[in-house]
């Protein structure tokens, strides 16, 4: 026989002043199986805890039902003072009385009888409550960093620091991302490198961590605690172990005609390349696209050369599977292609950059050696325009919708770069309003302005047309002169906007952690879990989790190791005990459920069985791993003989509470 | 008792809200003091794909005359594709009460994020005023069950 | 054709490729077909039957025969070579211990449909010439032909073997039908009527599950209906809409399973037109989704435990149709 008992939360006057609590308690109190009803002040405070535990003690309560606030706000609460009177904490069950009732009704009378009837529900669902016992479930002691930018370097240093093994897989043959390509930083304008390079040289030697460079994520498997991720090492063409990056096949390739990437495609590499002198690993890599001897069989010019015998053009892509207890996502961004703006004639006029190519042809080590000359012409521009805002805070289908956060400021650093070098430079800047939130950040953009003499115009660049005479024909509008002006260019920078790495999607969709409808991953709580996902055990380092600057990047990376070290520490953890489960004697086998787990938790086995005819059958029946289930119950509506079925949420319970509020 | 003969008719809704996204957006519709009528009562279902066709018809047999299925917005399931098999599923099931001459309005599947909270009132609002609309659920109550 | 089945079945129960043969025998009556396994040449000759009124499909015998001890030959007709890939899909079946000869479909005839015209004590038919020569106790008695085909057989989906280890006879092909007819005449309705419709329908139900008995996708180890725990248990219609429930689950539970056999039509006792559900089902996955037959192969994804990111969504039911 069941001995529940029923307390309803005042909460202060929260729900009590809609609801009349004591006719709640009251009514709820003749409900079958309810030997005890109370109302209380506030349940959630000591004493009203204290109210639900002696309860719990002096009449034997075989189930609890709270009415009171969401149980996401406290469910756990009273969960856990169960647990302490000596009830199992799954006999506890919430009736959502305030955000659900007197917070949305205005009427006493009938804001009170919904009162009751949820708490009917919550009576009639707790009847069939099960004590659940929550398993528990081993840690793999080491840690998968994707993506190996600053974002990911630096949680790696962070997680390796604190002693455990991390694994850092960078898609690119060099790990240090897209601040390797960046020549300074804001709003110290000390250079990238300088502050990157070292930290790329401490990752390599850590030995804690092993560096994956041109590798993929592929797969991945299992939950939070006891990943198992399959790793493609793509083929390199070069024995990693052997390469020690001396560089003789680089210089001596006879292909050297290959667009390069590093320097965003300004000038050419060879097709055995290492992307930049600085390079982790610093190992050559061939490109199958452009290597003569890949395509036509002809040539062996960096076999021959090489002299360690590094080379291997047989090699194939390599597969590794490792277990991971974390895994921690720094997949990062990449600027938007322009394509679709044609009035900016980005693919009309080489002259006519992006603020990344315009980093690359400023840097000591790009195209240009250093020096800021047109790539038409390799003459030094007189006159920039700088265009804020391309593809950001865009309410069309080219652009984003968000601010991309970081390009006011970067504008600013080339701007002043720019009139620090080339003082006979002029530079415009073009904008819908200069943000500059951050420590130094407004200083930083009153410098450019006030010491520089950077021309600020707020206003939108309409048009930029390549004119015949090799300059560029800016026509824009002055928004605070309330005028159209027409500037003749030599060369016109667009801070396009960033997005989310295209790699990051199928990636979310491996780890199966939810991302916003720009592709950005979405934390777990966007003030209170900034740095970890809604699936346990995957964190969130850097800008793919929204627009960052180095610095915030930074502190998020580290931030995100912490969590992750917070959770390899862990010997075990606690399991959900809310999951699936299969009733054997009614499993058909078919499979079904098997297709809708998003966790593949769902197995098969040939199973021998009594049968009522004393005869012994081999059936094929589904099992859930409960350490693998994320109760979900997809599969019980996929299962048509009802054998699967969820804790916490069973078919009985569901139906009882449907039973009891259309009574 | 007496029985009042011009007593506005007044819904049963039953609402199933996924824990992550629906529920969480009925709770802030709350938070936000957003005012929906006490017509809809919440079941709460980790998530929208959990809900089996059987508990929809069941509240239809006892007596609801609306129900409303919430789940996360496509492609932002918590358990990444829960929603997507709701969607089929409450398609083909609404599809056959349709063809078996069941009122449409009086079912209904939407998507209601976390951050919801207005969606999710102004959904309940007109969910709620269609039903009223469509009257009683005749069709499909267990005549057993019928409120006097 | 029945000599030829029966002369191959000896040769394989004598060569020991099969010990067991699943066909059909005579009930009390000539049209009264039921399937029955043969374990002897001399079984076989006594009793096995193949003829106009054999339309039984007995895929799903095989759900229990396949598991047993040895090897069993079945007769399938194309409809149930679908209903057999099917299970074998889900699991049900055990492939290897399947002797599959693939037979010619119908049409098959329905003796019901034969009696409606006042014929009664029925012994043999003869086509001839689409005339229908039906010999009864009473004497020779005739009809069209056409009009005492079974409606499975009028509205034929495919006469192709969709899986089968030799052929008796040639293999056909997958027909254009018009199995869709009734149900778009009642989509065309407005909800009152279609309502009407089914309720003269499914009041008729006396819920004996010959429907749900026969079903080649209802093969549940225990169905739901019968299950105590399952909030839904019910053996009899106690309510105006406890048969509307079962219907309704029924369907569901063998949507995107359902190869459209028409079995359950067939053995209803009360004439309910109860594969229009299933066919509703196949014609909005086959709008919505993608045609998709279901039996056609054993590995493509059932509709209902597949998805695509840009499915439509559920309010297509309320946007299209009459209301």
């Amino acid at each position: 026989m069941q001995r529940i008992g029923v307390f309803v939360c005042h909460c202060g006057t929260n729900i009590a002043a809609t609801v009349d609590v004591k006719t709640v308690a009251e009514a709820l109190g003749h409900e079958p199986g309810v030997v005890i009803s109370q109302d209380y002040q506030y349940m959630c405070s000591e004493s009203g805890q204290n109210l639900v535990k002696n309860a719990i003690k002096e009449h034997n309560l075989t189930g609890v039902v709270v009415c009171s606030c969401s149980p996401r706000m406290h469910e756990n609460t009273f969960r856990k003072a169960a647990a302490s009177a000596g009830l199992n904490p799954y006999l506890v069950e919430i009736a959502n009385i305030r955000e659900q009732c007197s917070w949305i009704h205005k009427d006493i009378a009938s804001a009170t009888e919904k009162a009751i009837i949820l708490g009917k529900a919550a009576v009639a669902k707790v009847h069939l409550n099960a004590p659940l016992t929550a398993g528990e479930s081993p840690v793999a002691k080491r840690a998968l960093v994707i993506g190996g930018g600053i974002a990911g370097i630096q949680t790696a240093l962070d997680i390796a620091e604190a002693g455990f093994e991390v694994d850092i897989v960078e898609k690119n043959p060099t790990i240090g991302g897209k601040m390797a390509q960046i020549d300074k930083t804001f709003p110290t304008l000390d250079c990238a490198a300088c502050i990157l390079t070292p930290k790329m040289v401490e990752a390599s030697q850590n030995e804690k961590i092993t560096i994956h460079s041109f590798s993929e994520v592929t797969d991945v498997k299992g939950f939070v605690g006891n990943f198992t991720v399959t790793i493609k090492k793509k083929a390199r063409f070069v024995d990693e172990t052997k390469c020690t990056g001396c560089g003789l096949c680089t210089e001596k390739c006879p292909m050297k005609k290959v667009p390069n990437e590093f320097n965003m495609g300004l000038d050419n590499r060879t097709a055995i390349y290492i992307p930049f002198a600085q390079a982790v690993p610093k190992v050559a890599t061939i490109d199958p696209n452009y290597c003569m001897m890949m395509k036509t069989g002809k040539c062996g010019v960096c076999s021959k050369v090489c002299s360690v015998g590094a080379i291997d053009y047989k090699q194939e892509d390599k597969f590794i599977e490792q277990k991971y207890g974390a895994i921690v996502v720094a997949t990062g961004f990449n600027p938007i292609k322009l394509d679709k703006y044609d009035e900016f004639a980005y693919n009309q006029c080489p002259d006519v950059v992006t603020s990344l190519e315009l980093e690359r042809l400023m840097n000591a080590a790009g195209p240009n050696g250093g020096t800021l000359l047109r790539p038409s012409d390799k003459t030094h521009p007189h006159k920039i325009v700088f265009v804020q805002c391309v593809g950001s805070r865009c309410d069309d289908s080219k652009g984003k919708p968000y601010c991309s956060k970081i390009c006011c400021m970067y504008t600013a650093k080339h701007a002043m770069l720019i009139r620090e070098k080339y003082p006979d430079t002029e530079v415009y800047v073009f904008y819908i309003d200069v943000r500059t939130p951050g420590k130094n950040f407004d200083e930083f953009y009153r410098r450019a302005v006030e010491q520089y003499n950077v021309h600020y115009i707020k206003g939108m660049v309409g048009k930029v047309t390549p004119r015949s005479d090799g300059k560029i024909d800016v026509q824009a509008s002055d928004l605070l002169a309330n005028e159209q002006l027409h500037i003749d260019a030599d060369m016109v920078v667009l801070a396009a906007a960033i997005e989310p790495d295209k790699t990051a999607r199928p990636l979310a969709t491996m780890l199966t952690t939810q991302m916003d409808t720009n592709d950005f991953f979405t934390e777990a709580h966007p003030k209170l879990r900034p740095v970890e996902s809604a699936t346990a055990g995957i964190f969130l380092s850097g800008a793919c989790q929204g627009p960052k600057d180095i610095p915030e990047t930074v502190a998020q990376a580290s931030a995100a190791a912490a969590k992750a070290i917070g959770l390899l520490v862990k010997d075990s953890i606690t399991c959900n005990p809310c999951v699936a489960h299969s009733d054997e004697l009614m499993c058909n086998g078919c499979s079904s459920c098997e297709k809708v787990c998003p966790y593949g938790a769902i197995t098969y086995t040939d199973k021998e069985f009594k049968m009522p005819d004393r005869t012994i059958a081999v059936r094929r029946v589904a099992s859930v791993n409960p350490a693998v289930c994320q109760g979900c119950g997809a599969c019980t509506v996929a299962c048509p003989s009802g054998a699967m079925d969820l804790n916490g949420f069973s078919n009985s319970q569901i139906m009882a509470e449907v039973d009891a509020i259309c009574k | 008792m007496q029985v009042n003969e011009n007593k506005e008719f007044q819904p049963l809704i039953v609402a199933f809200c996924c824990n992550w996204c629906s529920y969480a957006g009925a709770d802030l519709s709350g938070t936000n003091r957003l005012n929906y009528p006490s017509n809809v009562k919440i079941i709460r279902v980790p998530c929208s794909c959990r809900v089996n066709p059987m508990f929809i018809l069941r509240a239809f047999q006892r007596g609801a005359d609306g129900v409303i299925l919430c789940g996360c917005h496509p492609g932002d399931c918590h358990y990444t594709s829960g929603n997507y098999f709701t969607r089929r599923r409450m398609t083909l099931l609404f599809s056959m009460l349709d063809f078996l001459g069941i009122e449409r309005d009086r079912t209904r599947v939407e998507w209601v994020s976390a951050a919801e909270g207005a969606k999710f009132a102004a959904t309940m609002n007109e969910f709620t005023e269609a039903v009223k609309k469509l009257g009683p659920n005749r069709r499909l109550e267990d005549l057993r069950c019928r409120k006097q | 054709m029945q000599e030829a089945m029966i002369n191959r079945a000896k040769q394989l129960l004598a060569d020991g490729t099969v010990d067991r043969v699943i066909g059909w025998k005579r009930g009390e009556f000539a049209y009264d077909i039921t399937p029955a396994v043969f374990r002897s040449a001399e079984e076989l000759d006594a009793d096995f039957v193949f003829d106009d009124f054999t339309s039984a499909n007995v895929s799903k015998y095989l759900v229990k025969e396949s598991k047993k001890e040895g090897k069993i030959l079945a007769f399938l007709k194309p409809c149930d070579t679908y209903s057999f890939n099917q299970l074998t899909k889900e699991h049900r079946v055990v492939r290897e211990n399947v002797y599959i000869i693939g037979i010619p479909g119908g049409p098959k005839l329905d003796a019901e449909k034969i009696k409606a015209k006042g014929i009664t004590g029925i012994l043999g038919v003869k086509n001839e010439n689409y005339t229908l020569k039906i010999e009864t106790v009473y004497g020779e008695e005739t009809m069209p032909y056409y009009e005492a085909v079974l409606d499975k057989c009028a509205s034929c989906k495919s006469k192709k073997h969709v899986v089968f280890d030799e052929l008796i006879g040639d293999d056909g092909e997958v027909l254009e039908s018009n199995r869709f007819e009734m149900v778009e005449k009642l989509e065309n309705m407005t909800a009152q009527e279609r309502f009407d419709f089914w309720r003269d329908q499914l009041s008729k139900c006396i819920r004996c599950n010959a429907c749900r008995n026969v079903c080649p996708a209802c093969t549940c180890e225990k169905c739901v209906f019968d299950n105590p725990n399952s909030g839904v248990e019910n053996k009899a219609p106690a309510d105006s809409f406890e048969e509307n429930m079962f219907h309704i689950i029924r369907a569901f539970h063998v949507a995107g399973r359902c190869t459209d056999c028409g079995e359950c039509s067939r053995v209803c006792p009360q004439n309910i037109p109860l594969h229009l559900l299933n066919r509703k089902f196949i014609k909005d996955i086959n709008s919505l989704y993608g045609e998709y037959q279901a039996g056609e192969d054993t590995t493509s994804r059932a509709p209902l435990n597949d998805y695509k990111q840009d499915d439509c969504e559920a309010s297509i039911v309320h946007e299209r149709g009459v209301e």
